[in-house]
């Protein structure tokens, strides 16, 4: 899975650099590890400290954003594209409001500058589905009132799409241990946690959480 | 954030003499985590990041492999800590690695946050990160810890910086005797992960020994017997996305009844990745026991000096120790 991943990236950078070597991409261990490397940036550049363009794709469509090296991943979506899924709360990687996926993997938009996601694919929250048709997962969510001030929301649904996505057809063995270390990272000052999982696992066709960690 | 350049630049060399020549107004930048904090909390202002993602060829190879080196490994310095958590080939005789690893931060940091990143990240002492407290770390007079609120701060090796070093990964590395490979413009050079770490007495300014233009390539695990066994242990106030309050990594192996091989490494309990000699030697070539495991843990803490606020390390750093040591010696736990 991790050279595909790698291929894929690979190609997707040509999409948004002008030159770009991905025979420098290198398979970089045996795929024994189920998450991939650190996204590499093989176009030798200075960038900065004026603003300048970077072009990425966004929830399935081409975007571009021209803008200086310190601005962050979450800034650029919520301030110049009017992306405002992601949430800005903690801005410090503490809290997972702000979670999307870069190539696949969750990660938290306000620690990652937009200049890192270069030829990258970032999914939102508005990928998963719309208010008229909900994805399976969000209509999950609904039905087990995973959510009460929904700050948090966006973010979970993010980290939580992106474990079905990782477990792909061994989604119906994940376990609530599993779901509750995918939305580790989420915090919920409303403590919605219990549905959160119930709802991922009922998506993921897995057996009902049983009992909680911590209780016998 | 300040504005600053993203600077990509594609070999080692081309980064080591752009960080040496001017490494005040420049920052080495892998995963970032730490780095964009301490922009944020505006504790730095450099007018340069220079990229390591940028390094290609056989060096880029090299920081972001993972691969066997005769029964030991070699992790790239550019390696996540999720890679390394998930990594299964970290069978039990490292499991303290993949146990560390996983420990640290959340799944969408630990996505991001590099190996090398994690050992030279800057302390999470709260007066060092307030950008109107210049304390002791940042060139002022004082340790704000030594008479503020130091209920999260070092009883061991402390003074004239009370700060607990911040490093997880650091504490398990310290107990399989890890080494770092160092690029420099000289050439590369190898330090034992413990010589990495600077104690306040030596410097307080500095957490550890690189110098700029020097540039952490990969760090090296030792090979280790089949009966080799480790493991890591901690307690956090909150079980996820905090620091913890006091943490241990140990490693042995048993064989004829007999503990050898013992390390004990104790983390956020002093300014660097603490390892216990103390404790070790009560350990070393004594069979397994409980009241063993039990001396152990005093010996490992008798020398500590806790501060006003943080006197409950001490047991709770004590019994974590018994119960790694229980675990990894497969000694069951007294009632």
């Amino acid at each position: 899975m991790a050279s595909s991943t790698l291929t894929r990236r690979g190609l997707l950078r040509g999409v948004g650099t002008a030159t770009v070597v991905t025979s420098c991409v290198r398979k970089p261990n045996d795929g024994k590890s189920d998450h991939p490397p650190i996204t590499n940036v093989h176009t030798p550049a200075e960038i900065g400290p004026e603003p300048t363009s970077v072009s990425f794709t966004l929830d399935g469509k081409p975007a571009i954003v021209q803008v200086e090296p310190r601005v962050t991943l979450l800034e650029a979506l919520r301030l110049d594209l009017d992306v405002t899924g992601p949430k800005l709360v903690c801005d410090r990687g503490a809290c997972g409001a702000c979670t999307v996926m870069v190539d696949g993997v969750p990660r938290n938009a306000c620690m990652m500058l937009a200049h890192d996601v270069a030829g990258a694919n970032v999914t939102t929250v508005a990928a998963l589905g719309t208010p008229e048709a909900l994805s399976e997962l969000q209509a999950a969510f609904v039905r087990h009132d995973a959510l009460q001030c929904g700050f948090c929301t966006s973010g979970m649904l993010v980290s939580c799409a992106a474990l079905l996505q990782r477990r792909g057809p061994t989604r119906n063995k994940l376990t609530a241990e599993e779901v509750e270390d995918a939305i580790a990272g989420n915090l919920c000052r409303c403590g919605t946690y219990p549905h959160v999982v119930a709802a991922v696992l009922e998506t993921a066709g897995a057996p009902p959480p049983t009992s909680r960690r911590g209780e016998a | 954030m300040n504005p600053f350049s993203l600077v990509r630049l594609s070999t080692l060399s081309e980064v080591s003499a752009r960080m040496a020549q001017a490494p005040e107004t420049r920052r080495l930048r892998a995963g970032g985590i730490d780095l964009i904090d301490r922009l944020k909390e505006g504790l730095e202002a450099p007018d340069e990041l220079v990229e390591l993602r940028a390094v290609a060829g056989d060096d880029g190879a090299r920081m972001t492999g993972l691969a066997e080196r005769k029964g030991g490994w070699s992790i790239g310095s550019l390696v996540t800590l999720a890679q390394l958590a998930s990594f299964a080939d970290f069978a039990r005789p490292f499991a303290a690695i993949r146990e560390a690893a996983a420990s640290a931060a959340t799944p969408g940091i630990r996505n991001a946050a590099t190996a090398g990143g994690n050992l030279l990240q800057r302390p999470r002492c709260w007066y060092y990160r307030h950008v109107d407290l210049i304390c002791l770390k940042k060139g002022g007079a004082q340790c704000f810890a030594l008479t503020g609120d130091n209920r999260y701060h070092a009883i061991l090796g402390g003074g004239p910086s009370f700060i607990v070093h911040p490093s997880t990964l650091a504490l398990a590395l310290l107990a399989h005797d890890a080494s770092v490979v160092v690029f420099s413009p000289k050439g590369e050079r190898t330090i034992a992960i413990a010589d990495l770490f600077v104690p306040p007495s030596v410097d307080p300014s500095r957490e550890h020994a690189l110098a700029p233009g020097d540039i952490m390539v990969t760090i090296e695990l030792p090979p280790a017997s089949a009966a080799q066994r480790s493991t890591y242990l901690a307690v956090k106030e909150k079980q996820s996305h905090d620091w913890p309050l006091g943490e241990v990594a140990v490693r042995a192996s048993v064989t004829g009844g007999k503990l050898s091989g013992v390390r004990v490494a104790l983390g956020h309990v002093a300014p660097i990745p603490w390892r216990s000699g103390e404790a070790e030697a009560v350990l070393e070539g004594q069979a397994p026991s409980a009241e063993l495991f039990a001396r152990a843990a005093q010996a490992a803490l008798s020398k500590a000096k806790p501060l006003e606020h943080n006197g409950y390390k001490i047991p709770l750093v004590e019994g974590l120790l018994r119960q790694a040591l229980h675990s990894i010696c497969e000694v069951p736990l007294p009632e």
